[in-house]
């Protein structure tokens, strides 16, 4: 058998290290665009603040990892598959056989539709080559205007604060990660951010960026104000790199769409990771949800099902973020907003900056957020996806929210088993 | 034969011997708020739980793990982390459906059970066996693991 998995990300190489588990003797070649070694863009946020070199941000830490294991990685960037030929195109010409393919290609930044977002000083923050440029610019005492607060966009807020640069923020919605904390909770993100010094403006966009001369950039924001800065970062989305799939004939919507066993329109090739719209765990719908958990169990079930005698369905993802603002830990899991006909209970203390919010579909959890707490939050992800019936807990949950810890012991944990 | 801990609740009488003794060896302090085994107190019934990493085969934690900073221990089947490579994303502490890796602040690092390196603190100090080590396949740990291998999406 040849396998051939195009992209070098996380679902890229865990996919290959699988396929190499269940297929002793199969030819195995990861096709990645980027001149590095693979590497994870999760680990970026710390080398902008020098935690780690770039060899930090390798997946895999020993040289012969890939050699060991007989997979081939081969940096081309690939432009056409022939669905036809079980053969994909790179951009020099070069042509590869496969017997079944994973397309794990990954992501880009979306670019918002702003003038001046093409001079030079405007970055994205995604790549090792633009940690690089942000490393350069991003100095002690610099201006930085960060344009969207999202999940990406507050990672990168907080290495920048810690560059020790004049940040401004500016997102859309009105509030901070509008996509993973409601109102209360991401507001609260955004006094903190605030009393660290922060200039954080929600409901606001950037309407364009000019040139102000000696280097420096002048983002005029929809109020009137206008901020400048010696460099504009982007993070306002992120939309999966598939242009080279569907002009090959590949279905797709906002990612390449799949069936529950990851298998494309075509029945050789497979997708996993940003690039694919899978399953959601909570909703049933397929959706891009762009996160490494996602890509690293899609990998590993796409990887199983092309492989003969291998077939596991993907019963999906719950989708899940972890974020740390400057010291301010928050989580959200599954239907962190609710589910229609369930009930919620909360508890919010603003001046401790905690919050825990949880969402219940008759006895069961189906999504929670949470502010301020770092123990034991796994067992959220655990009490969704294993569908726990909380019985009389759920009650106990609705006075109080922060007894989940032991609600998750008496429920789910046999030998505990009590009421 | 792998061992693993073996926890009886049944026998915990509460007295947190366990958690000093983890926080003695791991963090050099007496300090229960250090410790990597937690013992649960259940108000009404009077009843306590310790409760700590299963090192699960599914590894959530080490599958979700960016940096490949979490690795099997050969010798005692441990998941551990290796603190040199964790950059503290703590992706692992919302991939974990047990809740048993969890973040210090202090280190900007994750922190969980990896056994003592085959010799528990924890099963030492325990004056009433509530924590044993022994093989393996003695223990109750099969339920748990059952319950998590609904968590696991490239089934079994
Ligand atoms: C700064 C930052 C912080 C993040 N933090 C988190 C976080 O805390 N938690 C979280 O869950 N997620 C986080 N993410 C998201 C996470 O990194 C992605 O979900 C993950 O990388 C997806 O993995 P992937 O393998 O699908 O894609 P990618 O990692 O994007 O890899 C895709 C690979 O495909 C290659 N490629 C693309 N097109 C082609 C082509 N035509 N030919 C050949 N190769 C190609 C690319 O070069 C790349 O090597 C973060 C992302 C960024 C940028
Ligand atoms: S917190 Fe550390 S061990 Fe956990 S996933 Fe991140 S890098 Fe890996």
């Amino acid at each position: 058998m040849i396998y051939v998995v195009v992209g070098a990300g996380p679902a890229g190489v865990v996919a290959a290290e699988q396929l190499r588990k269940l297929d002793p003797l199969a030819n195995i070649m990861i096709i990645g665009s980027e001149p590095e070694p693979p590497y994870s863009r999760m680990a970026i946020p710390y080398y902008l603040t020098e935690k780690i070199d770039e060899s930090g941000t390798y997946l895999r830490k020993a040289d012969q990892h890939y050699s060991l294991r007989d997979i081939t990685i081969i940096q081309q960037r690939v432009t056409k598959i022939d669905t036809a030929m079980n053969t994909v195109i790179t951009e020099s010409g070069e042509k590869y056989r496969y017997d079944k393919l994973l397309l794990a290609t990954g992501a880009s930044p979306s670019v918002p539709p702003v003038p001046g977002i093409d001079l030079p000083g405007v970055h994205n923050c995604w790549t090792l080559e633009d940690a690089r440029e942000i490393v350069r610019l991003a100095r002690p005492g610099a201006s930085v205007l960060l344009m969207g607060a999202g999940f990406i966009g507050c990672i990168i807020l907080e290495s920048l604060v810690l560059r020790d640069v004049k940040l401004t923020v500016v997102e859309m919605e009105n509030r901070m990660v509008p996509r993973m904390m409601n109102e209360v909770s991401g507001n609260m993100i955004k006094r903190w951010c605030e009393q660290k010094g922060v200039d954080v403006h929600t409901s606001t966009r950037a309407d364009s960026i000019e040139s102000a001369g000696g280097g420096k950039l002048k983002v005029n924001l929809n109020g009137g104000q206008s901020v400048e800065a010696d460099l504009v970062i982007t993070a306002t989305g992120v939309k999966s790199n598939m242009q080279f799939a569907i002009d090959s004939g590949l279905h797709s919507d906002q990612g390449i769409l799949v069936n529950s066993f990851l298998q494309t329109s075509n029945e050789d090739v497979y997708a996993a990771g940003d690039v694919c719209q899978g399953k959601d765990f909570s909703t049933g719908e397929y959706t891009v949800q762009a996160i490494q958990p996602t890509a690293v169990e899609h990998a590993k079930v796409a990887a199983g099902n092309m492989v003969r005698g291998h077939r596991s369905e993907h019963i999906g993802n719950v989708n899940m973020n972890v974020l740390d603002t400057l010291g301010l830990v928050s989580a959200s899991f599954g239907l962190w907003m609710g589910a229609e006909g369930g009930d919620s209970s909360e508890l919010v203390n603003e001046d401790a900056y905690r919050y825990l919010n949880l969402q219940f579909k008759d006895d069961v959890l189906v999504g929670a957020s949470s502010l301020g707490l770092t123990q034991h939050v796994g067992v959220l992800r655990g009490l969704i996806q294993s569908e726990t019936p909380l019985g009389v807990w759920k009650d106990r949950l609705m006075k109080d929210p922060m007894r989940i810890m032991e609600a998750y012991l008496a429920c789910s944990q046999a030998q505990v088993a009590t009421a | 034969m792998l061992k693993s801990l073996n926890i009886d609740p049944g026998k915990c009488t509460g007295c947190l011997q366990c958690e000093m003794a983890c926080s003695l060896e791991n963090e050099g302090v007496f300090n229960t708020a250090k410790s990597r085994i937690k013992v649960f107190t259940f108000h009404e019934e009077g009843r306590f739980v310790p409760y700590t990493c299963t090192q699960c085969d599914e590894a959530w934690c080490m599958q979700a793990c960016p940096v490949d900073a979490i690795v099997i221990n050969a010798a005692t089947g441990s998941k551990d982390v290796k603190n040199d490579l964790c950059v503290g994303c703590k992706v692992c502490t919302i991939a974990c459906p047990f809740g048993t890796i969890n973040y210090n602040a202090d280190s900007g690092k994750v922190v969980k059970c990896d056994l003592c390196g085959g010799d528990p603190q924890c099963a030492s100090a325990c004056p009433t066996d509530a924590i044993t080590y022994v093989d393996a396949n003695a223990t109750g740990l099969d339920k748990m693991r059952q319950w998590a291998g609904k968590t696991d999406n490239a089934g079994a």
